[in-house]
């Protein structure tokens, strides 16, 4: 059952207190409520202000090389043979994913806010390449938190973001992975709130952060909007992107809400199978909880603990998920699947041979839905596939399942 | 009168100040929480404040995540710690028990079926880390309802609005946070918490307890003087780690830390 969604009911959502239906929220220690909600009015305020906006989007076409291509990947719909498959190319973005869209934008709220010690949290590494990046180009000091597991599979990224000159601390605590890591990066903020600004990197977290990263990573759907009605002459019939802790995906998704034949398709982390118990797919197999400061579907045990997640891609790796996305699970308007390990693994291989584009794992997990979709629609139908990030940062994931020493 | 408000009374009464040890239910041993709890308040515990366990306890440093993950490895459920508050109150009608936690284990037993098996087990209060007053409209009136006391915690960035609005959400005590970190970090500055404390009281009648940085005996007395109540853990909690594998030795460690406080507090040398 889906609801039919209007402009004037998103524009309630989130309420003041940052619930997306029963989800979000501000569920953190007193110590953080007063400069959240410090960041909330600012935000609000300079939401409407040209100036800050004006500054956003120059950055956006002059610093990440905005907009991104809208692609027609011909060789791939014909291998598939189905509906037309288009990709949407964030992965040509400068740093190599959507994570820069975000950071640029909260490295200027924390300009404006005089902030000058940015932290980030980290799974994949690529989000904190992203903030590592605007943090050297702002000339502020930047510290990344990072779990040891992940320092240790995504090694590329840790040296990269050292060169930019950011600290990367690696967590112990934990399952080692992102989770962890933003536990790490809270403490951090509660005892260095005053001059601290914390850019995070997901849809996750605290009001107002659901709201600014969505905003911010909304431009890849605007940009998707008009490319579609320009170059093929009307909308999508199906946008897939992957989800983790879900900003690629709300960033495409939200221009879009409103056009009711446009299908939503959030694409989890399956890992070995949801059978299996080893995944990261709170969406298809996990239950609403608090953690990390929003009310939303949880990957826990019966104690509410929460428990430990898998994905070969570390950037899925999270037992939750951005509190939007639970609200339109439940209204029906976006649905939520997933694929495994091994299908997304299959899709990075297929996407590099047929159309010599390299996408991360996270993204290589949209690319094995989309092209199961597609095969089951016609051939005037027209599906786009968000490529969120580029896979050079996999290499060594890739070859090591290989037996390739690289 | 709910417990607490009964204890905090009675000590204003006679000029006392309230000591209140908080541990981690199920560390180092789900079977050795009951004992130590004794052990607390035969010590001179006025209050005493049961940790729940949680996988990702972002408001607590090292020495607390090391209590959570012990605990957590024996499979330490909020069911059990509750059971262990049923068990102790078989021999301790009078010491109030506070549980402190985070809010998803109490969000996936059921706010009712949480709030109903506390009450009938003997807890007296009810503080959530991660829950502030403006989340808490569903789930505190469950508490106040069955005579248990909802605690809100202050920090030194709370503005005077909001200490007036959670105060109003707030009974037994209010726990004042005397820094801003996680716990067990860097001492604190007695005066300034001073003139904090100074400034709730100027706004609530509701006792103030204040925790985070207390670990000795000269610093409890200082705060002491400023406060109504002094919240003691990381100190402790470090202690049991020390003593893990001996029992007996443990419970002379905690109480050889909480004797002193206890007396400093009292205005006795130590």
């Amino acid at each position: 059952m889906s609801t039919k969604l209007t402009e004037e009911m998103l524009s309630h959502l989130p309420d003041a207190r940052g619930h997306f239906g029963a989800y979000g929220g501000r569920f953190v220690s007193e110590t953080l409520m007063d400069s959240l909600m410090t960041l909330e009015r600012e935000y609000l305020r300079l939401k409407k202000d040209p100036e800050f906006q004006a500054a956003f989007d120059k950055d956006l076409a002059h610093y990440v090389g905005r907009p991104s291509p809208l692609y027609l990947a011909e060789r791939l719909t014909r291998e598939t043979g189905g509906a037309q498959i288009w990709l949407k190319r964030e992965d040509l973005n400068h740093t190599g994913a959507h994570k820069v869209n975000n950071t640029i934008g909260q490295a200027l709220l924390a300009s404006f806010l005089g902030k000058k010690r940015i932290i980030a949290e980290t799974g994949a590494g690529q989000h904190g390449v992203a903030t590592a990046t605007v943090c050297a180009r702002l000339g502020l000091e930047c510290h990344v938190f990072m779990g040891s597991e992940d320092v240790r599979r995504q090694s590329l990224n840790v040296y990269r973001m050292k060169l930019l000159g950011a600290e990367v601390h690696a967590v112990e605590s934990g399952t080692r992975t992102l989770k962890d890591a933003m536990n790490e990066a809270m403490r951090d903020w509660v005892a260095n709130v005053d001059e601290t600004f914390y850019i995070i990197g997901t849809v996750a977290g605290p009001h107002p952060y659901p709201l600014l990263v969505r905003d911010f990573q909304a431009v890849i759907g605007r940009e998707t909007r008009a490319q579609a009605l320009e170059q093929a002459g009307k909308l999508p019939d199906a946008l897939v992107a992957c989800v983790g802790g879900g900003s690629n995906a709300i960033g495409m998704f939200y221009p879009f809400l409103t056009d009711e034949s446009v299908q939503l398709y959030g694409v989890e982390a399956g890992g070995l199978g949801i059978e299996t118990g080893q995944h990261a797919a709170p969406l298809a197999a996990g239950r609403p909880g608090v953690l990390h400061g929003n009310r939303t579907y949880l990957m826990e045990d019966d104690n509410g603990q929460i428990a430990g997640t898998h994905s070969v891609s570390a950037g899925l790796d999270y037992p939750g998920v951005g509190p939007e996305h639970s609200w339109l699970k439940d209204i029906g308007r976006a649905n939520y699947v997933s694929v495994t390990d091994q299908e997304a693994l299959d899709a990075f291989r297929m996407l590099t041979r047929v159309e010599g584009i390299m996408p991360a794992l996270e993204s290589s997990h949209a690319v094995a839905y989309a092209t199961k979709l597609a095969a089951t629609m016609d051939k005037d139908q027209m599906v786009v596939i968000n490529v969120s990030g580029r896979g050079d940062k996999d290499i060594h994931t890739i070859a090591e399942l290989d037996g390739i020493e690289v | 009168m709910s417990r607490i408000a009964g204890v905090l009374e009675n000590l204003k009464e006679q000029g006392r100040k309230a000591l209140i040890p908080y541990i981690t239910a199920g560390d180092p041993h789900p079977d050795q929480t009951v004992d130590l709890m004794h052990t607390l308040a035969a010590a001179g515990a006025d209050i005493i404040e049961l940790g729940v366990p949680f996988s990702d306890p972002m408001a607590d440093g090292p020495v607390i995540q090391l209590a959570c993950e012990r605990a957590l490895k024996h499979g330490t459920s909020l069911r059990q710690v509750i059971g262990m508050v049923k068990t102790f109150r078989e021999k301790d009608q009078t010491t109030p028990v506070v549980l402190m936690g985070y809010l998803n284990p109490m969000e996936a037993m059921g706010y009712e079926a949480f709030a109903d098996a506390s009450a009938e087990a003997g807890v007296d209060g009810i503080l959530t880390v991660d829950l502030p007053p403006e989340e808490a409209d569903d789930v505190a009136p469950l508490f106040s309802q069955r005579q248990m006391d909802p605690i809100f915690l202050l920090a030194p960035t709370t503005t005077d609005d909001r200490i007036r609005a959670i105060s109003e959400h707030s009974s037994g005590y209010v726990y004042y946070v005397s820094i801003k970190g996680v716990t067990g970090s860097a001492s604190i500055d007695v005066d300034e918490v001073g003139r904090k404390v100074a400034n709730v009281h100027r706004i609530t009648a509701l006792p103030v307890g204040v925790g985070f940085g207390i670990r000795d005996a000269e610093t409890a007395a200082a705060v002491g003087k400023v406060s109504d109540g002094v919240i003691v853990g990381s100190v402790l909690v470090d202690t049991i780690a020390h003593h893990q594998a001996d029992p007996a030795a443990l419970r002379q460690a905690l109480t050889d830390l909480l004797h002193p406080m206890r007396e400093a507090l009292d205005g006795k040398a130590s």
